[in-house]
């Protein structure tokens, strides 16, 4: 829990802390809500310059901000989906096209909660955190599977199918990816995760597990539906996949759902390969010194750089074909993480690896 | 007290969930209703404290098998009327089973485990105690033989399902990557030599 001595103290003199610290977490929920709904936004538009700059094109310029040109779309995007009609087919199953767009937010959001930001600021410090996270990135299925049944459409349905058969496939690579970061933790518990990767750059686990960060990366990028797998949409075979008949604010809530799952994937590549919020030059200068010191500054900014690589890719790669993506979900990334959890088993055994305590 | 009444909810959705999977007539909100089902039995595990078999139980049935029985049943065109016609005929035998299975489970929880007694407190759990290490001590020593028998057994099935429905179709598309990496340009083009023509 967050250690807000003063605002604790004023709010449990208005009131008993049975109901001071439910509130204080609901302020602290909200604000990561909000936090996090703005980087989305602004990740939006930095997707859409940087594949513009990557293109040779200016992106969205239209829109001014404080002067700086197109900072105020995303704003722009929202009014607009806001005011714009939502639309039932007629033959749709109505109670679950409805449900669907908040079953996929509601996991992408939900995971946060054991999201470290610093080594003070978590909300749940739970002991299985890890297998916490992996189920709830496998809830996200849901929302997409239905929202293509219940649409009642062939297009989006091809969708949902395409989606649900990519996610499963590729949930079982990224599990084993995270049974390497396990093993060099000894602990299912993200902070100690983080935690076990202290003592500099080169003893963060994207040295030792490298084939382990490619495969959990490539299924991150897989599991979001994002290009260069992005069949579940496949906008030049089947229009938009399984949000083709969704518009205004349930289209929204998928948008929003895909892009918090990018980051939220970028910040798990973070934690488990380039040790969370610990400092680069921790080891190098002393630790008193504010660079050295782990916060939530260096977090953030290690997690620009996947977020970056989401964009990267999307606008390099041309799209799988369906059983391409098939084949390297299991026949490529399945067994190159089976290999090195072998490899990394010796290298534990035989104490190589900046891991030792735990064996 | 809260955890009390966290229960009772819990255990209250979970019923009739369980209840709505057997009296919905769509099959796929059937399989849904059985999704919050699995969902509030883990909640009422993590309750226990049993918070590995609750994940697991979210990550391996919600994550992955009620997908896959999702992705079936959405394409199936089933038959209700068929499925309900044998209704009547079997529900005597269909009673006596599910009657054997409720005995037994009490049998073994009331009066094996918990000695006659139908209600007891679970022990305090001591500090720094983790589910999931517990588990996974008992099960690579006490257990270690059954545990290997068992995912043996798990891993021969996969590869029974795989083999007796994997077919090769005539006339697939799909690709070889050693054949294709192999090509070279004199397997592809076939380069002709001829006088040129002299212009007319």
């Amino acid at each position: 829990m967050w250690e807000w001595g003063a605002l604790r103290d004023w709010l449990s003199g208005l009131m008993t802390p049975y109901w001071a610290n439910p509130l204080l977490t609901a302020v602290q929920i909200l604000m990561v809500m909000i936090g996090l709904v703005l980087t989305m936004a602004f990740y939006t538009l930095a997707e859409r310059k940087v594949i513009g700059w990557i293109q040779s094109r200016r992106g969205p310029n239209r829109v001014n901000l404080f002067w700086i040109p197109g900072l105020g779309q995303p704003f722009a995007d929202v009014i607009k989906l806001m005011f714009k009609e939502i639309i039932i087919p007629a033959d749709a199953s109505g109670f679950l096209f409805r449900l669907a767009p908040f079953l996929s937010l509601v996991p992408a959001l939900a995971i946060w909660a054991v999201i470290p930001f610093s080594p003070q600021h978590a909300f749940a410090n739970i002991d299985a955190g890890l297998l916490y996270v992996l189920a709830l990135t496998s809830m996200g299925v849901y929302g997409i599977i239905l929202a293509g049944w219940a649409a009642n459409s062939k297009y989006a349905f091809l969708g949902a199918m395409r989606s649900a058969a990519q996610i499963v496939a590729y949930e079982i690579a990224m599990g084993f990816a995270m049974v390497g970061v396990l093993m060099a933790a000894g602990s299912l518990n993200i902070g100690d995760i983080i935690e076990a990767q202290r003592g500099g750059p080169l003893s963060w686990n994207w040295f030792w597990l490298f084939p382990l960060l490619i495969v959990y990366f490539i299924a991150g990028v897989a599991e979001t539906n994002r290009a260069p797998f992005d069949v579940a949409e496949g906008e030049s075979e089947i229009v938009a996949g399984f949000h083709v008949d969704y518009s205004g604010m349930a289209f929204a809530l998928f948008f929003i759902a895909e892009y918090v799952n990018m980051i939220l994937i970028s910040a798990l590549t973070v934690i488990f390969f380039f040790g969370g919020w610990l400092s680069p030059f921790d080891g190098y200068l002393s630790e008193s010194a504010w660079l050295a010191g782990p916060s939530f500054f260096w977090f953030g900014l290690k997690t620009l750089f996947p977020m970056f690589c989401f964009l990267w890719l999307r606008a390099t790669f041309p799209r799988y074909r369906y059983d391409q993506i098939m084949r390297l979900g299991w026949k490529a990334l399945i067994p190159v993480t089976l290999v090195w959890l072998l490899v990394e088993g010796f290298m534990v055994y035989f104490h190589v690896g900046p891991w030792k305590g735990h064996l | 007290m809260f955890p009390t009444i966290l229960f009772f909810v819990f255990s209250a959705v979970l019923i009739s969930a369980a209840l709505g999977v057997i009296l919905v007539r769509n099959p796929v909100h059937s399989a849904l209703l059985l999704v919050l089902c699995f969902f509030n039995s883990a909640v009422i595990w993590i309750l226990l404290d049993a918070e590995f078999l609750g994940i697991v139980l979210v990550l391996v049935y919600v994550g992955a098998v009620m997908v896959l029985f999702l992705f079936v049943v959405m394409m199936l065109d089933v038959n209700l009327e068929e499925f309900r016609s044998g209704l009547t005929d079997y529900w005597p035998l269909a009673a006596a089973v599910a009657g054997f299975v409720v005995f037994a489970i009490i049998n073994v929880i009331v009066v094996k485990h918990l000695g006659g007694a139908s209600l007891r407190s679970a022990p305090a759990l001591a500090e720094g105690y983790s589910n999931t290490r517990a588990l996974g001590t008992v099960l690579f020593t006490r257990y270690a033989y059954a545990a290997e028998i068992a995912s043996t057994i798990l891993l021969v099935a996969s590869v029974a399902a795989i083999v007796l429905t994997l077919r090769r179709r005539p006339g697939g598309k799909l690709q070889n990557i050693a054949q294709q990496v192999a090509v070279r340009a004199r397997d592809r083009v076939r380069i002709v030599k001829m006088t040129a023509e002299k212009r007319p």
